[in-house]
């Protein structure tokens, strides 16, 4: 474990040149590089927006602004993409990397963080956009916002361990990036982020109560939307669950690295 | 203190009826891969600092997996290995390049990926946009560039600091010969500063100027391990072993090793090296008049005899190669027979030491319908005590003259 961490720290240029050649790559052949980073998002806000704000405004309880419902929606998605972000892109990147892997030496373990810091910077961008648009709205800013930030990390996390688990079992089974987008649509739609929790049944709840992803969507909205204490439940049990995943996923990497590249 | 040490080491590849056998492995549930592919077999061996040392053997012989073991890509299935220093590895083509990056942009990242921090970068970049010397391409996305340019990329990365191994796989024969001679001498300088060069290549050329010892790999296993020209020759006759041919080898003395190789239905008897007077010559004078005297036995009735000669310099590089197909004298051969060919020319040769290699084949060229070829099958010496000075290894006297015309 320490052996990892020294081992990133000495690579600590290259995982800085490599966040912004990442940019860089993905950005360098499109006219609007950057702003695609948070044009996508805000796209679908608009499209849920447009679609759902008239069965959805009269539902979305305890917010007295007019956007009320657009405002929930971008808490709810900015949570969502993070996580989403890290697990789609940890899923595919030991595979996506492998011309890299095979000929160059170097600490495997950089990729991950890599994708992890890509996906923090994208989601900081659309922070700092979400927040030009609630000033838009006349939605008014508090300093507690800034508590999104530790959420994020925690968000970020979760959604490591789940990523580096899927990552390093894709290599082997490939079904792995099939069915994982299929899975992330069901939990998108099972959390609610287009919709407000109490549409939920009420047989269904207990099921909802287990979802990771549900109480990181809903220590969002109760700091952008609510203005609510910190839901410490919530927190203490998706770290719970980081620590007990965070072990094994180390432990499936630490595992599978020789085989990894017989395989790629 | 040798350079390199490699001792036992073998690799595997496995493989599973269910790819979640693999993952139940390594949670600890004993089961059993369903194929294992054995491409290193306990290899052994250790390399001195400053020594070049060749990698050749045909394709799948596990060449390239043992250069990404030292690389430290691969990991090895059992045994170990100890590296002195820092090794840079220049395997297959590129580095990992991206291709929408610059090729500047590409050099910080591998760069980075190396080790090598910002600020010594920013001392080593100019030094390796020079080497590369691709002009105003270095700052054009990789994706224009052609195969040889993103060699010369590779190569002034992966050399920007010297290294203490250097590994090398098939690489240098992608770029132009003016960047190949670069390169060489680039490895060149190195080696004197004491680096260890490990170079895969199929290209004999390189390997004979390049290694001072070459390691021949067949199946996973080292199968000779010696001076190059020795190695390539048998190397060369392993491959002609393919068509059923019988390979033998003889030690010379000097620690030179004879490679015999066909399927026998004729041998060679002898071959000699005669001057004028049919005296056997071991030392021959520059421009002088010699003879090449090869018999063939005839062991039964061959559809068609074709005889042919190749002399090498001391590199194993052809100087001159001809047979009777291309001198139009194929003859029919009875067994039982032995058939003498003289073949008369002057020594217009540099000094230096030669060999000939002899074959007895079929058509009109040795690899189809190989009797017997013999490598090494004569060694002569050219000195020039009667011409005036010269290099190189041929002898092209000039007529020269020198006039003053303005």
């Amino acid at each position: 474990m320490l052996g990892l961490l020294r081992s990133l720290w000495s690579f600590r240029a290259y995982v800085a040149s490599s966040i912004l050649s990442d940019f860089k790559t993905r950005f360098v052949r499109s006219r609007m590089g950057f702003a695609w980073v948070v044009i996508n998002p805000l796209a679908q806000v608009c499209i849920y927006a447009f679609i759902l704000s008239g069965l959805m405004a009269s539902r979305i309880q305890g917010i007295e602004n007019r956007f009320g419902y657009a405002i929930y929606l971008l808490a709810g998605l900015l949570a969502w993409n993070l996580f989403s972000e890290i697990v789609d892109r940890l899923m595919k990147v030991f595979i996506n990397n492998a011309n890299v892997i095979k000929k160059v030496r170097f600490p495997r373990i950089v990729l991950p963080v890599i994708v992890v810091g890509t996906a923090l910077i994208n989601n900081a961008a659309l922070f700092v956009v979400m927040c030009v648009l609630f000033a838009l709205f006349g939605y008014p800013l508090t300093p507690e916002i800034l508590l999104v930030i530790p959420a994020a990390l925690l968000v970020s996390a979760f959604a490591a361990c789940v990523g580096l688990v899927l990552g390093v079992l894709n290599v082997f089974i490939r079904d792995i990036e099939q069915i994982v987008p299929i899975l992330l649509q069901v939990v998108f739609w099972f959390t609610p982020i287009v919709y407000p929790p109490n549409i939920i049944p009420e047989r269904f709840r207990g099921l909802l109560e287990l979802s990771p992803v549900y109480h990181l969507v809903d220590v969002y909205h109760r700091l952008i939307v609510y203005a609510e204490p910190v839901p410490w439940a919530s927190i203490a049990y998706v770290v719970v669950l980081v620590l007990i995943l965070a072990p094994l996923a180390l432990f499936l990497f630490r595992r599978a690295s020789p085989e990894m590249v017989d395989v790629l | 203190m040798s350079a390199l040490s490699v001792q036992g080491l073998s690799k595997s590849f496995r493989s599973y009826r269910q790819e979640w056998h693999r993952i139940a492995g390594w949670f600890g549930l004993p089961i059993k891969p369903a194929k294992e592919v054995h491409v290193l077999r306990d290899l052994s061996f250790s390399i001195e600092p400053g020594s070049a040392v060749g990698i050749v053997g045909e394709n799948g012989a596990g060449k390239s997996t043992l250069l990404k073991i030292i690389t430290g890509t691969l990991q090895p299935s059992s045994g170990s290995f100890h590296v002195e220093g820092r090794v840079a590895a220049i395997l297959e083509l590129g580095m990992g390049f991206n291709g929408d990056l610059t090729g500047r942009e590409n050099v910080v990242n591998t760069a980075s990926m190396m080790g090598i921090g910002s600020e010594e970068l920013a001392g080593l970049m100019p030094a390796i946009a020079d080497f590369a010397d691709i002009g105003p391409y270095f700052d054009q996305p990789m994706r224009t560039y052609s195969s040889g340019m993103q060699m010369r990329v590779a190569f002034a990365v992966a050399t920007a600091r010297r290294p203490e191994i250097l590994i090398v796989d098939e690489a240098l024969s992608v770029g132009d010969a003016f960047f190949q001679h670069k390169s060489f001498s680039c490895i060149r300088e190195f080696q004197q500063s004491g680096t260890t060069l490990l170079l895969v290549s199929h290209d004999r050329a390189s390997i004979v100027t390049l290694c001072d010892r070459v390691l021949l790999l067949s199946d996973g296993r080292v199968l000779m391990d010696g001076p190059p020209q020795d190695v390539m020759d048998l190397y060369n006759a392993l491959i002609a072993k393919k068509e059923g041919y019988d390979v033998k080898q003889v030690s010379m003395g000097g620690g030179r090793v004879q490679t015999t190789s066909g399927t026998g239905e004729a041998s060679i008897a002898s071959v000699l090296l005669l001057d004028e007077a049919g005296q056997a010559l071991e030392t021959v004078s520059v421009g002088q008049e010699l003879v090449l005297s090869i018999e063939a036995a005839i062991h039964q009735d061959l559809p068609e005899l074709v005889v042919g000669y190749m002399i090498k310099d001391r590199l194993g590089q052809p100087i001159f190669g001809t047979n009777t197909y291309h001198l139009q004298r194929v003859v029919t051969p009875k067994a039982g027979e032995t058939i003498r060919y003289r073949f008369g020319f002057p020594a217009n040769l540099g000094i230096g030491n030669y060999s000939i290699a002899v074959s007895l084949h079929r058509g009109d060229e040795h690899v189809a319908g190989n009797y017997e070829w013999r490598d090494l099958a004569y060694v002569f010496t050219v000195v020039n005590p009667s011409h005036s000075p010269f290099i190189g290894t041929s002898w092209l006297p000039p007529q020269l003259e020198v006039s003053r015309v303005g």
